[in-house]
């Protein structure tokens, strides 16, 4: 009787199998208009207190520019928003549904969050195109790799970004040929082509002439609005020209928030930083 | 017709393969039909000498698929060939039957000699072509696996691994060399009489093994270019570059270096295979961590990250250590370390880099 009874079960038809069921990943939700939320960040280094209680909320399509003195957790806090570390308490939310915690560096960078480091780290040995075409989003398992070929949308989006980065002359050089600028450059359109929905830059503008960084200025502004893009940056001259919105860092927690002109009259911040 | 652009854009590459076919059209005729007084005779003892050279070969391009495009310094590759080698000798020593010393027509001379009583279980099946052919790259390739698995999900990059891989195959060798494991202890498998019924020592078989290592390098390569001239393959290099950039970009790191590891392993263990019935044993011996190591001088000196450098470096030491050995043996040691310290220091492209070190001086 019981064995029928099994049988039975495992055999309706209506029935489905939770193994079968193929887990679907929680979308990036962003309809409260705030695509990260960090609430109450705490990570230490032997003691070292990087991140204290940090909250910040960034929206939906803002160029979000984040300043602080060395040492302010700026760095920490991009590790953890990218996944590479990990903080001792508090929550990292990607949109309302997208836990960050819990996932790690290729799951989130799949999500939709790009991040451009310091230094900039292109593929030296591959050439400019190669690089972006890697950077694409795409299947990233390795048979589908080894059958991929770019198709014509692959293309032209390679080309489109290109043209944003303006490094379509040099297309086929090898990456690590180009001077530092352009490699930043390319890092930027490294990101744009994962499509992502937020964009990390870390000091864009570290060692770069004027002339480059008043480039790198209007395509960071041109890129707002399309994607959010956080800037971590020191040079207070490039960060007035672009900032709508400014964050203060200061020994890991937010010290203040607002325009660059409320920013720069707030007397805590010229204590910790602008007027040192 | 993807395969012809492939391999059309690799000029140097479409040069080995010709020179491949027509050695192996050559090599046979003048060995088979010109008559032995000739000076144009080839005689066998060179075919398969040549034979040699083209698992050593075969076995270098494995390496040099992970360590030139991937980055992973492996100095244990030379434990898959041997395993390969060890399981086309496990079919070799059941093809003996009853013309052994012993007579036993299941166990094998040296199970006898240690009184054993029957065949343990991993040699069944061995008498089957198709099966030993299949554990060939089955048996590398599950080793590769599990050893990528763990390595490289941990992240193990750089020295570390270099000397859990180096650890791995001294491993191996140990194990090997005792007699309770059942694969003949340090005297390991030899006194092969025929394979699939041909008789070993004949010339034909000989000329076969050697085309069929031919072939072997040659599937081997056309199988590794499209590895690493597909976008997998521009992963690897961007993983040998800047492993965590690319794990930014998404890639999962560990999964495409273990089976470009596992893909490498299985290659090594086809060319131990061949190795074996041409040189007639297989002992523990050559799980020595100093096979791995000269295996890397062979790739460095030919060209890492080429493919073909590899082949050529493979070829062109080997050719010199059989001169050598036999003209000056004191003398070989020093001068393997001596090219591979002049190759390291005048040309970091090996002999293959040569030709683009020439192109930019004009």
């Amino acid at each position: 009787m019981k064995a029928m009874h099994i049988l039975r079960e495992f055999s309706r038809r209506d029935r489905v199998f939770d193994f079968l069921v193929k887990a679907v990943p929680p979308e990036l939700d962003v309809s409260h208009n705030i695509i990260l939320y960090l609430e109450g960040l705490n990570k230490s280094f032997d003691g070292f207190k990087a991140i204290n209680n940090l909250n910040l909320y960034i929206e939906t399509g803002e160029l979000r520019c984040i300043i602080g003195p060395n040492g302010a957790g700026k760095s920490t806090m991009m590790d953890i928003i990218t996944g590479k570390t990990r903080p001792d308490t508090g929550q990292a939310w990607f949109g309302q549904r997208l836990n960050l915690l819990e996932m790690d560096e290729p799951e989130i960078a799949e999500a939709g969050i790009g991040r451009k480091f310091q230094k900039p780290t292109v593929f030296e040995n591959l050439t400019v195109s190669q690089n972006l075409e890697l950077a694409m989003s795409q299947d990233k398992r390795v048979w589908p790799l080894l059958v991929a070929r770019l198709n014509a949308e692959q293309r032209e989006l390679i080309d489109e970004v290109l043209t944003i980065i303006g490094l379509n002359a040099l297309a086929a050089d090898p990456a690590g040929k180009l001077s530092h600028g352009q490699k930043q450059w390319l890092e930027i359109g490294m990101l744009l082509m994962q499509k992502p929905a937020l964009l990390l830059v870390d000091e864009p503008v570290a060692g770069m002439t004027h002339q480059e960084m008043e480039r790198t200025a209007e395509l960071l502004t041109s890129l707002a609005g399309k994607h959010t893009v956080i800037v971590v940056e020191h040079d207070m001259d490039f960060v007035r020209s672009i900032a709508r919105k400014v964050t203060v860092l200061h020994q890991g927690g937010v010290l203040a928030e607002g325009s660059m002109a409320e920013v720069q009259s707030n007397p805590r911040v010229i204590e910790v930083y602008l007027g040192e | 017709m993807l395969l012809m652009k492939i391999i059309r854009s690799d000029k140097p590459g479409t040069w080995l393969l010709a020179i491949l076919l027509v050695v192996s059209i050559v090599v046979p005729v003048l060995n088979l039909l010109v008559p032995e007084n000739s000076a144009f005779h080839l005689s066998t003892y060179t075919v398969t000498l040549l034979g040699k050279y083209l698992t050593y070969a075969l076995l270098a391009l494995s390496a040099d698929l992970v360590w030139g495009y991937l980055g992973i310094l492996t100095l244990g590759h030379a434990a898959f060939f041997a395993l390969g080698g060890y399981a086309m000798g496990m079919y070799l020593m059941r093809q003996i039957g009853e013309r052994g010393v012993y007579g036993d027509p299941v166990l094998p001379d040296f199970m006898v000699f240690l009184n054993w009583q029957e065949l343990p279980w991993f040699w069944y099946g061995f008498d089957q072509f198709w099966f030993a052919a299949l554990m060939v790259m089955v048996v590398p390739g599950i080793l590769a696996y599990v050893f990528g698995y763990l390595t490289f999900r941990s992240r193990v990059t750089g020295v570390y691994l270099s000397i859990i891989t180096q650890a791995m195959t001294y491993a191996l060798m140990l194990a090997f060399f005792r007699n309770e494991m059942g694969f003949g202890g340090n005297n390991g498998l030899t006194d092969f009489k025929d394979i699939l019924g041909f008789d070993l020592r004949a010339d034909s078989t000989r000329i076969a093994l050697f085309l069929a290592s031919a072939a072997a390098l040659a599937i081997g390569y056309v199988l590794s270019r499209i590895i690493v001239s597909s976008r997998l393959g521009l992963a690897s290099v961007a993983i040998r570059d800047a492993e965590s950039r690319s794990r930014f970009c998404g890639y999962r790191v560990e999964n495409i270096k273990l089976w470009v590891f596992v893909f490498s392993a299985i290659m090594a263990g086809v060319a131990g295979a061949l190795y074996v019935p041409q040189v007639g044993i297989i002992n523990p011996g050559e799980f020595s961590p100093l096979n791995s190591i000269e295996l890397l001088i062979w790739v460095a000196i030919g060209g890492r990250g080429t493919l073909y450098g590899a082949i050529i470096g493979a070829i062109l030491v080997n050719y010199a250590k059989t001169y050598f050995t036999a003209a000056m043996p004191e003398v070989w040691l020093y001068a393997l370390g001596a090219l591979f310290i002049l190759v390291t220091l005048y040309l970091p492209k090996g002999i293959v880099g040569l030709r683009s070190m020439r192109r930019e001086k004009t």
